[in-house]
């Protein structure tokens, strides 16, 4: 079976601290992660290589220091690596993200594609389903668990409130929720190998994409404004026990009809 | 000269640390006060290939190299010394003599399992009487045939009970004095080898430290490590690589106190205000990371040196005194900055203290290290 694994380098959030004055974040000095969501799925994906044998390739779209996300997904045991980086990439949308992704997994044998849900710098939860768009294949999104048949997946779809059972035929694209399994640490002899080991660099050139449909060009999403928000009324202290905090916390929500 | 770590040593301290942080701080605290050993730390360290880190693969290592390893023992120790050293003696001074100065065959036969961390090594060379003086060894082994006769015992052996490989020094031939000493390799299981008793101390207490007894063991001719009368050399050889694994330790424990301090100084308000804010605090916490990055340079240089396969018994021996010696001053100092709650089992620099305390004795004392130092500088 061959496995194709998207993966995001993002900021590490947890360690990203807030500038006090401007209220914005302080991206210098954070540390780069792969995903949470897409991590386990690459951990999924390398339970399979370890149970019944599985080619693993990561694949990436960023700029050149996302090379890092994928050295740690060779340490962690993947096959094969590619990074899609070209200036043409640049500034893209969810939109033109999947439409390269795409492009680059149609040179590529597989059998079935595992995104993660969605990164936790944009938590949009486009792109995977919009790869398997542009590919005209099923997929199943927020799936927890699943087992490989010979011709099809059984996964588990999970609902805030309920969850699926669902059988589907390869090839297929599912995204995975990184509470499904907890990633392993890369191997030390993994990592030992990791930066002797080939990680592919595809430009615009290496592939086969329709010009409007990447980069900031392509990308049909506009954001009109953001910011800060703020908080709209000064808040009242109450000075009470514990007892009559949650009377008074509840019946001001009642109020506001919250609950 | 070029103090950056290579991206492959980068790599391996990101994922270090989160191992650390994940699986071996939450059990340091139990580990101490429970004297309990951490066997499915151990396991887990074995998993990811921890317990093989310099050795070629083709012995089941993973590869790497000495500096790689002593990140290792660093990372784990910052947040529990127990762990630290529970690596540092099955790598320094079990599994590297055997790749050092083994045979052939002893290497296919020991190294794959020792490297995988299926089985967990040890090394004996103290005895009641031949601390320091280790040429006072009284262990004895006589050739009958194709055996050694081995008896005698040893003492404050790390890892013993756990382990299942241990290199021990006998006396082959008492007359010869220190050229009369051999090193074999004793394996759990043999007849007449017993773990005597096991010692209740002051730090590193989830580390198993015991006396090794052995009544008439045979050990094979094919498990005497080096030549015949070679084992003192052996021994004071493989101390040189210990010592570094025992400076990383000392380094993790500094540098694990520090960061504990500087969390406790950014909340703890007195007189209205952080005590991080105070000058006092901040002139001590300078002290204790200038000397704690000097400790570090000090012991990756003997790392890199071993990986460099050039001389470094004299830079281990200084790594080793002071990186220990800044544990203790650090450690202690890190109580002090703590006040009444330093010395408390709330917080885990009074751990650190206790723990650091042994990284000035074991694999030769902080006196002995400037015995080898002295020597290189009169020479």
């Amino acid at each position: 079976m061959k496995i194709i694994v998207c993966i995001k380098q993002v900021p590490d959030t947890t360690e990203v601290k807030i500038n006090p004055t401007t209220g914005t974040l302080i991206r210098e000095g954070v540390p780069s992660i792969i995903n949470p969501d897409d991590k386990s799925g690459l951990e999924a994906a390398l339970v399979l290589k370890e149970q019944q044998g599985a080619h693993v390739t990561v694949l990436s779209m960023g700029p050149p220091q996302a090379d890092l996300a994928l050295r740690e997904a060779l340490a962690m045991g993947a096959d094969q690596a590619i990074l899609l980086s070209d200036r043409a990439f640049g500034g893209a949308d969810t939109w033109a993200t999947s439409s390269t992704l795409a492009a680059a997994i149609r040179k590529l044998e597989w059998d079935l594609i595992i995104c993660g849900r969605q990164a936790i710098d944009g938590d949009t939860a486009q792109v995977g389903p919009q790869i398997a768009e542009h590919l005209q294949v099923p997929h199943v999104s927020y799936v927890t668990e699943l087992q490989v048949g010979e011709k099809a997946i059984e996964v588990k779809r999970k609902f805030e409130d309920g969850w699926q059972r669902l059988r589907v035929q390869f090839p297929c694209l599912i995204t995975t929720l990184k509470d499904m399994n907890q990633a392993r640490y890369m191997s030390m002899a993994g990592i030992y190998e990791a930066y002797k080991r080939e990680v592919k660099v595809w430009g615009l050139a290496d592939i086969d994409v329709d010009q409007a449909n990447i980069g900031l060009k392509g990308s049909p999403t506009r954001v009109k404004a953001s910011y800060t928000k703020g908080t709209r009324s000064a808040g009242k202290v109450y000075e009470v026990d514990p007892r009559d905090g949650a009377r008074i916390i509840v019946e001001s929500l009642k109020e506001k009809f919250i609950i | 000269m070029d103090f950056q770590l290579s991206r492959e040593h980068q790599l391996l301290a990101t994922t270090l640390k989160d191992f650390a942080e994940n699986e071996v701080r939450p059990l340091a605290r139990e580990t101490d006060e429970k004297e309990a050993f951490p066997v499915s730390t151990v396991e887990k360290m074995a998993r990811f290939g921890m317990m093989g880190i310099p050795f070629p693969k083709d012995f089941g290592g993973a590869g790497g190299d000495n500096l790689g390893y002593i990140m290792a023992v660093e990372a784990l120790s910052k947040v529990c010394g127990t762990t630290g050293v529970i690596l540092s003696a099955h790598t320094s001074l079990c599994a590297a003599p055997i790749y050092e100065f083994g045979t052939d065959e002893q290497k296919r036969r020991l190294l794959p399992d020792l490297a995988s961390g299926k089985k967990i090594g040890a090394f004996g060379l103290t005895e009641p009487n031949a601390g320091t003086d280790a040429a006072g060894q009284q262990t004895a082994a006589v050739l009958s045939g194709d055996k050694y006769i081995l008896t005698g015992s040893k003492i404050f052996i790390t890892n013993a009970g756990y382990a299942d490989v241990y290199i021990v020094f006998a006396m082959t031939d008492r007359s010869k004095g220190t050229r009369g000493i051999s090193a074999f390799i004793v394996e759990k299981g043999m007849p007449g080898f017993s773990i005597g008793k096991k010692e209740e101390k002051m730090g590193i207490r989830g580390s198993s430290t015991c006396e090794l007894i052995f009544e008439n063991v045979e050990v094979p001719v094919s498990n005497l490590l080096g030549r015949e009368g070679g084992g003192f050399g052996l021994a004071m050889k493989t101390l040189d690589g210990g010592r570094i694994g025992i400076g990383a330790q000392a380094l993790g424990l500094a540098q694990g106190a520090i960061d504990e301090t500087v969390k406790y100084v950014k909340e703890r308000k007195q007189f209205g205000k952080t005590i991080g804010s105070f000058q006092n605090t901040q002139f001590q916490l300078a002290d204790m990371q200038a000397r704690t990055d000097a400790a570090r340079l000090l012991v990756y240089r003997a790392a890199c040196l071993k990986d460099a396969k050039q001389p470094y018994s004299t830079e281990a021996a200084m790594a080793k005194l002071f990186a220990s010696e800044t544990a203790m001053a650090v450690t202690t100092m890190a109580v002090q900055l703590h006040g009444g709650y330093g010395y408390t089992r709330e917080y885990p620099v009074e751990r650190m203290m206790r723990d650091a305390k042994i990284t000035e004795i074991y694999e030769g004392t902080s006196e002995v290290q400037k015995m080898v130092i002295s020597a290189a500088v009169l020479k």
